[in-house]
Order: C-alpha cells, then structure tokens, then sequence
C-alpha cells in the first residue's frame, strides 16, 4: 500500500486509516458529522494527494484532449479549468476529470480518480497518434484540499498571489507557504469554496505546506477532514461520484452531465450520445430524500408503489447538513420529476422516498 | 478505550448487563467508535422470543450499517425510547444513555459464560 507525503500527520492526529485506491488515506479524524460541520462552516484540509496528474504538451495535445473527452476544452484560456469525462467506445465513462489550461493549444493537466489513473493513462496512451508528449506526475504531485467559506481568508496571508478574489474553475502558479511553483485553484468536491493546491513534493515542500496551513488556520478552528466526510459534503450537493454513480456502464446523459457534453466536436461515442439525445435517455440519474425512516445505500433497489424495479442507488447518506437521509440512484425516466414518489428497498421493505432537487443544500 | 469489568461481551462487540433475568444490551465503545456518527438504531423485534446470534436488529451510522446480533437467547422487551431523537447517545455514552434494548433472558448462565472484561480486550486488541 501507498503512503501519501502526509501519511505520518494524519496517523499523528489520530485519524482512523483504510486502504483506498491502493493508499493508505485517513477516513475521519474526530467524526465524519464533526468534520463535515467543519468545512459547511469555517474550513477544512484533505489530503488528496492519491489523485492522478497527467501532463499532456505538444501542438497536439488540444486535439487529443478534444477527442478524448466530452467537454470542449478549446474553450479553455491559460489559468482555466474544466470538468470533463472520458467516454469509452460503448458509451459509458472511463473517468471523470478535470482538465487544466496551463498553455492554450501546448500545456494542459489532467486530473483523475485514484482509482483510474492506470485505466485512463492506457485509455489516453492508447489514443495518442500524433505523439503527444506525455507525463504521469502522479507519484510525485501532491494535491491539498482547503475547503470551507473562512477558507481562502486564512490561507491568503501564505501567498502573495491573490486567491481571495480567484474565480470558480480557474487558478494560478505562484509561492505558497515559501514553496514556490504551486498550482492554486479555485475548485474543490465540497461545495463549500476555497481551493485546490498542487505542488511537488521536493526539499521537503510537503511537511512545510501542511505546517503553514495549520499554523494558520489551527487557531481559526481549521481541522483536517477525512475521506468520508468529503464523500458525505459532495453527496450533498449532487456530485457525481466515479464508481458510484457513474462508470463503464452510464452514459454521462443518464447522469445528468450533458452540459459537460458537447457536440460541436467530434469524441468518442460522440454518435450514441446524439442517438440518445434525439430519442431521449430511459434512466436518469436523480437526487432523492426519504420520507419514511431509513437510510438509502448504494445498490439497494428502486422501486414504484406496486413494487416494479425502477432502478437502483448509487450513493445514499444521512445528510449531516440537513438531518434527513438522502441519496443518488438511477430510475426509468417516467420516474424522475421532481417530488415523485418512489420506494427503496432497505432490507426486507419498501420505504417511502421522493425525488429531490440537487444539490440538496 | 473502555470497557467495564461489570459488564460481558460478544465477539459481535456487543456489551450485556444481568439483573436477575432481565439483561440490557448495547453496543461497545469500539464498535461505536468503529462505526463512527450512528444516525439510526432500528429494532422491530421488541417481543419476539429469539435465539442466540439471531439478528435484532441494525445500526445505521453515516457511512455503513451493521446488523445486530442478539447476545444471549431471550425476549427483547424494550427498545431504548431515547435512541428515537438521539442515536448519538450510542457514540458519546455506549454504556449509558447509549443502551439499546432490555431483555428477559431464557437462560441467565448464557450471560456468565460470555466474555469478560479483560478476554474481550484481548480480542480488540
């Protein structure tokens, strides 16, 4: 199993550690509810670094990011960024990602799951005819996440960049905590703002980023944040989890990313994705709240009042924002308005639940 | 981590507590801990005679659920009415305000020939 550069921290804090995606990563720290409060209200820290860098450059990179992907990465100037997913022949997903301008047409950075960085650099590799130059950078780039709405105030006194006034889904290179070259962006999985940090780690530029930040944010009530608050803050507000609620076998028009889809270019199962468009999709991807008591977890069945199979959960949590239970899950398209009706199969019964808006908070 | 010497365990990490033959049983301070913010308790089998290792009942916390292992062969009498509002009493008070149910137990010598203190600490290590 893999250590991340902060490994030894988290055991410090006392964090309660698991296997994931091949690295040993902390689950939570003080509680999930603790943590997930933590970051809805003031700030937090994740350690992201098992996630996966590609660095693509060349005066093809843009082509083959174009064809590899469904967003329309021409779109992107220097210092912006994009979510995206990589289809597969089938039309389902390889990965989501996010695409990084650091040089329009020359430079750009992928970011995928940890779990997929193998799967997308043969998938990227293997679509690479023009001789794209290409770097895995995953090993040794470490990826910080600082979350929260006190989040960039307490981190702006570290940088002389200015990351207070940073625009969602962009970023700039700058010193940070004495570092220099850290990628800052404005992105996260929380939907709480604050910024995304990549940097190598060299000359010990890990231990003194981590101190810095809790130097700063520690006597502001900043906590580092485990893996399942993470998933409990993006489940809140409706995103999409890879090997949950999307995968080799959804389309990104199921799962409600067509606006990631873009067909003034050409890309892989581009033509399934136009067939399903004009036809219309059989099964959504929808948020759903339960009414009767009970909390909906991934792969319990969907069904209707006469108890036919609609489809199935994806994710399901007790939401620590709101005190409900709510979850994802796919169901037939005449199922998927809002406010429908509609029964989960916890164990031996069927409990009540309806279709919700995302994000749910 | 504390584990009372008044009290006996299972190896499912659950604690009961004997009164004549009335038993009150919860889960342990590492199985909550294992389990993190518990959200929900749900027990349907209030008068129900059950055997031993039957499931009484699951335990939901935010990331998983657990089923729940009936100690001792018995009759659960209660479900502990202030787990309804507060399942978060199983994480700050597991011997306590935590308790899950009560329960007549059909054989009390089943009770004394679970573990003790010290044989379930050795297990959990």
């Amino acid at each position: 199993m893999k250590n991340t550069p902060f490994t030894q921290k988290h055991i410090a804090l006392g964090a309660k550690m698991a296997p994931f995606a091949g690295y040993n990563m902390p689950i939570s720290y003080t509680g999930i509810n603790d943590e997930h409060a933590t970051v809805r209200n003031n700030a937090g820290v994740f350690d992201v670094s098992h996630m996966g860098e590609f660095i693509l450059k060349g005066e093809n990179a843009l082509d083959l990011i174009q064809r590899v992907t469904s967003n329309d990465a021409s779109k992107l100037e220097a210092g912006k960024a994009q979510y995206s997913c990589l289809p597969n022949d089938n039309g389902g997903i390889v990965d989501d990602l996010l695409v990084y301008c650091i040089e329009p047409n020359k430079v750009y950075m992928l970011v995928v799951n940890a779990s997929n960085i193998e799967k997308d650099w043969n998938w990227i590799s293997a679509h690479n005819t023009k001789n794209v130059e290409m770097h895995n950078i995953s090993d040794k780039t470490c990826l910080l996440a600082i979350q929260g709405p006190n989040a960039t105030k307490i981190l702006q006194p570290l940088t002389e960049v200015d990351i207070l006034n940073l625009k969602y889904y962009t970023f700039v290179k700058g010193t940070f905590a004495g570092v220099e070259n850290v990628l800052i962006s404005a992105t996260g999985y929380t939907g709480a703002g604050g910024v995304e940090i990549y940097f190598e780690d060299k000359d010990g530029a890990a231990e003194k980023i981590w101190d810095a930040i809790f130097a700063a944010g520690g006597p502001k009530g900043m906590k580092a944040i485990g893996l399942g608050a993470r998933d409990t803050l993006r489940l809140e507000m409706g995103f999409c989890l890879y090997g949950n609620d999307i995968d080799d076998a959804t389309s990104p028009l199921e799962a409600g990313l067509g606006w990631i889809t873009k067909f003034t270019k050409d890309f892989t199962s581009k033509s399934t994705f136009e067939k399903q468009k004009a036809e219309g999709i059989k099964r959504k991807l929808v948020g759903f709240e339960m009414i009767d008591k009970g909390i909906p977890r991934s792969h319990y069945e969907i069904k209707d009042a006469e108890g036919n199979v609609l489809g199935f959960v994806t994710s399901g949590t007790q939401s620590p924002s709101l005190g409900k239970a709510l979850g994802l899950g796919y169901v037939a398209t005449s199922h998927a308005n809002l406010d429908t009706e509609i029964f989960i199969a916890v164990r031996d019964k069927l409990l009540k639940a309806k279709v919700a808006k995302i994000p749910f908070v | 981590m504390n584990f009372p010497d008044n009290l006996r365990y299972t190896k499912d990490h659950e604690w009961v507590s004997l009164n004549g033959n009335v038993a009150t049983v919860g889960i342990t301070d590492f199985a909550q801990s294992e389990l993190g913010d518990i959200v929900f308790v749900e027990v349907e089998t209030v008068g129900k005679a059950l055997g031993h290792g039957e499931i009484f009942g699951t335990v939901e916390a935010v990331k998983t659920v657990s089923d729940l292992f009936l100690p001792v062969a018995g009759t659960i009498t209660e479900l502990n009415p202030a787990l309804a509002g507060s399942p978060e009493l199983v994480n700050t008070d597991p011997y306590g305000e935590g308790w899950m149910i009560k329960m007549t137990v059909s054989n009390p010598a089943e009770v004394e020939a679970l573990m003790d203190a010290a044989g379930y600490k050795a297990i959990v290590g």
